[in-house]
């Protein structure tokens, strides 16, 4: 098991938003998180991400059969776990590049690997630029920084094949994509996945899960998942709304 | 939320200070003390004219009619001037003629500091860079003279220089800071004891780097140089100064004096890295750094560039200037100045707009950490004959944590019509969105905070060259560097 989340409570300035999540996720598997605006998805990612504002009051999580409790935020992503922001923030005057050498580099450090030369690490930089069909003059820029919706959503990916993370959660990811940086995106989840890795993937659109085929997909309601099933519950969802199941947890 | 922010930054931001070594070297000191006497003392000890004899004893009478500006957002002990050493140079055998005769431990000081006194150990892909090197009082060493030379080009102490090109000294000394100007340039006027001299004759550009590095070795003494650069017409040079200090509990003090000259259509570019002993973590020790910096450009279309990066000493006072004469000159001032702890940093810029068409830019960034305080002060002035002048001032600040301090304090006074002054400021802090987005990519928070901050001055840094903009990335890293977890 990969991933194990058991009865996860969490809370922000003592509001409680996670209320009890329980979730699996093997390697190799995708999964979809679903649910209405403000029931804690984004919060779930951050929580796993190990985000300090949020408390986790109760409940734990076992990454590699390990507790991330007390597992810093950067010994987490060392470790393999990638959060693709919903949100990506801007970070004026620091190159992607800069950015990213920083990161590999960190990383390879924690795994007692020396930096990678220059040479290497711009080879790598455009074989995951052709993956993810970003142009050259992307990188040379600040992290985000002016960046549109859809460039940022794209930055998160390349970043992500740069990393070559072992569980990646993607949040959002194809919101505020048109129908090619879509495809391109689910493209290179999808070139990236591997028996030994595993995505969950939060989205809105089932329109998304035609490009990436989940193994399971959830709903997240209020803090806790109130259901799970195959990719048929994303049609399903996309046809009736969340009204049904509001309903059914009263 | 904010709260936990802060505490990384807090951790982070403990760094300590990498140069604070002492040398264990003969030194000669002056007698404690300011008089007549120490003034006359270190005149005869350099063996002066009787010109300078005279222009430090009208200083220094001229100084104890002043007292300490006060004007400043800036704390400062009472210094105590009879407690403080004027001159402390450290014994030499014999007049230097090679490298082999400079005190070994001197040289192995340098190296530590990574400062390459020998002309023969180039870094491979590194353009060469001629450096003075001065220690406590006196310059020790003065690379790549005879080459440059060459070029008709003098780069020498400024001991040197009163010696052997004193007419210079003569005409240029105090043409561009008089010793009337303010409290501490009076007071390097009088018992100033070394530091560099430069003079590009005119249409030459000078074919390396130059550079001036400042060390203050002894105990109890304070550095008083004086820096002189010339650059007739055509002229261009690029000129750069870093300094260091050792680890100790008293303040120490330094008062420099910095001018330069350019000529019609000559170019001066002066980039300082300044990274004297800042104190300990509860404000304890460090440079008292009042330094009087400033530039004329004399000539039309000369071009004058002052870039700082100031991270060092607990108490900065310093607004290198430019006054622009000449029509059509151009004045630049860019600043990175670091705070952490409790050092106290009050800096920025004068842009005298005085020639028809003179352009001024100003660029400052002040990054504050710990319980510090950084202001930024700066004067643009431009008088009823400079038509057609133009500034543009940006001045950012960068909050770490919320015990510090950034103020901005921007005097602006345009005597005409045709002019257009204009001034942005921003505030802004790490927020914890950038720290989280960063350290997810496996980057600590420490780095992280040398990655933005160093994002954030990059305009500044582009400024500097090569040679040092690695060194002042590093620096400003440094200077926020702590233990994280
Ligand atoms: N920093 C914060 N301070 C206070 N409340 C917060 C904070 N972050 C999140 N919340 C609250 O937690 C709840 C869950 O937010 P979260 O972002 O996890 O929702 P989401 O399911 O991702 O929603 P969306 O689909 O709109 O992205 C919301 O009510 C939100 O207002
Ligand atoms: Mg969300």
């Amino acid at each position: 098991m990969l991933l194990q989340i058991k009865n996860l409570h969490a809370s922000i300035n003592g509001k409680e938003i996670l209320k009890g999540v329980d979730l699996d996720v093997r390697e190799g598997e995708v999964h979809a998180i679903m649910g209405p605006n403000g029931t804690g998805k984004s919060t779930l990612a951050s929580v796993i991400a190990g985000r300090e504002v949020f408390e986790v009051t109760a409940g734990e999580i076992l990454y590699k059969g390990k507790d991330l409790h007390k597992l810093s935020i950067e010994d987490r992503a060392r470790e393999g776990i990638f959060l693709g922001f919903q949100y990506p923030v801007e970070i004026p005057g620091v190159s992607i590049t800069n950015f990213m050498r920083t990161a590999v580099n960190e990383i390879r450090k924690f795994k007692g690997l020396d930096p990678l030369p220059g040479g290497d690490f711009l080879r790598l930089m455009e074989e995951k630029k052709r993956l993810v069909e970003i142009t050259s003059n992307l990188t040379n820029r600040s992290v985000n920084e002016g960046f549109s919706g859809g460039e940022k959503k794209k930055n998160e990916i390349f970043q992500m094949a740069m990393l070559e993370p072992v569980l990646a959660i993607l949040d959002e990811t194809d919101s505020g994509l048109d129908i090619d940086a879509l495809r391109i995106v689910a493209n290179g989840v999808n070139k990236l996945r591997r028996p030994d890795n595993a995505f969950v993937v939060i989205t809105h659109y089932q329109r998304l899960l035609d490009y990436i085929i989940p193994d399971f997909v959830h709903v997240l309601f209020e803090g806790r998942i109130v259901k799970s099933g195959g990719k048929e519950l994303a049609l399903e969802l996309e046809e009736k709304g969340y009204d049904w199941i509001k309903k059914e947890q009263e | 939320m904010e709260s936990e922010a802060t505490k990384i930054l807090d951790e982070v931001t403990q760094g300590d200070y990498k140069y604070g070594f002492v040398t264990e070297i003969e030194t000669e000191f002056a007698p404690t003390g300011l008089s007549e006497d120490t003034v006359r003392y270190i005149s005869a000890k350099k063996n002066e004219p009787e010109f300078l004899l005279q222009f430090r004893l009208k200083a220094y009478r001229h100084w104890l009619t002043m007292s300490q500006p006060e004007w400043a957002h800036l704390k400062i002990d009472p210094i105590n001037f009879q407690d403080i050493i004027f001159y402390a140079a450290p014994k030499k055998k014999k007049e230097l003629s090679s490298l082999d005769e400079v005190d070994p431990e001197l040289l192995a000081t340098f190296n530590k500091l990574g400062i390459s006194l020998d002309e023969q150990k180039k870094l491979t892909g590194v353009a060469s860079v001629a450096v003075d090197a001065v220690i406590d009082s006196v310059s020790v060493k003065t690379t790549f003279s005879e080459t440059l030379s060459k070029h008709g080009i003098i780069f020498c102490s400024f001991s040197e220089a009163v010696q052997n090109h004193p007419d210079l000294v003569k005409q240029y000394m105090g043409s561009v800071v008089p010793y009337t100007d303010n409290y501490f340039a009076a007071l390097n006027s009088a018992v100033f004891s070394d530091g560099s001299f430069c003079y590009i004759p005119k249409g030459v550009r000078c074919p390396m780097e130059l550079s001036t590095y400042f060390r203050i070795n002894a105990a109890n003494t304070g550095q008083f140089e004086r820096t002189l650069i010339v650059a007739e017409e055509g002229a261009y040079v690029s000129y750069m100064e870093g300094c260091t200090a050792p680890q100790r509990d008293e303040n120490q003090l330094h008062a420099a004096i910095v001018e330069i000259v350019a000529m019609k259509d000559a170019e001066v570019k002066y980039s300082t890295v300044q990274n004297w002993y800042p104190g300990d973590k509860n404000g304890i020790g460090g440079i008292y750094n009042f330094v009087t910096k400033r530039g004329i450009c004399k000539g039309s279309h000369s071009k004058i560039s002052w870039t700082q990066v100031e991270t060092g000493s607990a108490i900065t006072w310093k607004y290198p200037s430019c006054i622009l004469l000449g029509d059509n000159s151009v004045g630049e001032f860019y600043s990175v100045a670091v705070t952490n702890n409790h050092q106290q940093a009050d800096t920025g810029t004068k842009m005298m707009h005085l020639g028809k068409n003179t352009r001024s830019t100003i660029i400052s960034k002040g990054i504050s950490a710990g319980k510090s305080n950084n202001s930024y002060r700066g004067l643009v002035r431009i008088s009823k004959n400079a038509a057609n002048s133009r500034n543009y001032s940006q001045c950012d600040s960068l909050l770490l944590g919320a015990k510090c301090g950034a103020h901005t304090y921007p005097y602006i006074q345009v005597d005409n019509r045709s002019s257009i002054v204009e001034h942005e400021a921003t505030t802004s802090k790490i927020s914890e969105d950038q720290l989280f987005y960063c350290q997810q990519r496996g980057i600590s928070a420490e780095s992280a905070i040398g990655l933005i901050v160093n994002g954030y001055a990059k305009e500044v840094l582009k400024q500097l060259p090569m040679e040092f903009a690695v060194e002042a990335q590093k620096l400003l890293s440094i200077s926020l560097e702590g233990s994280v977890g």
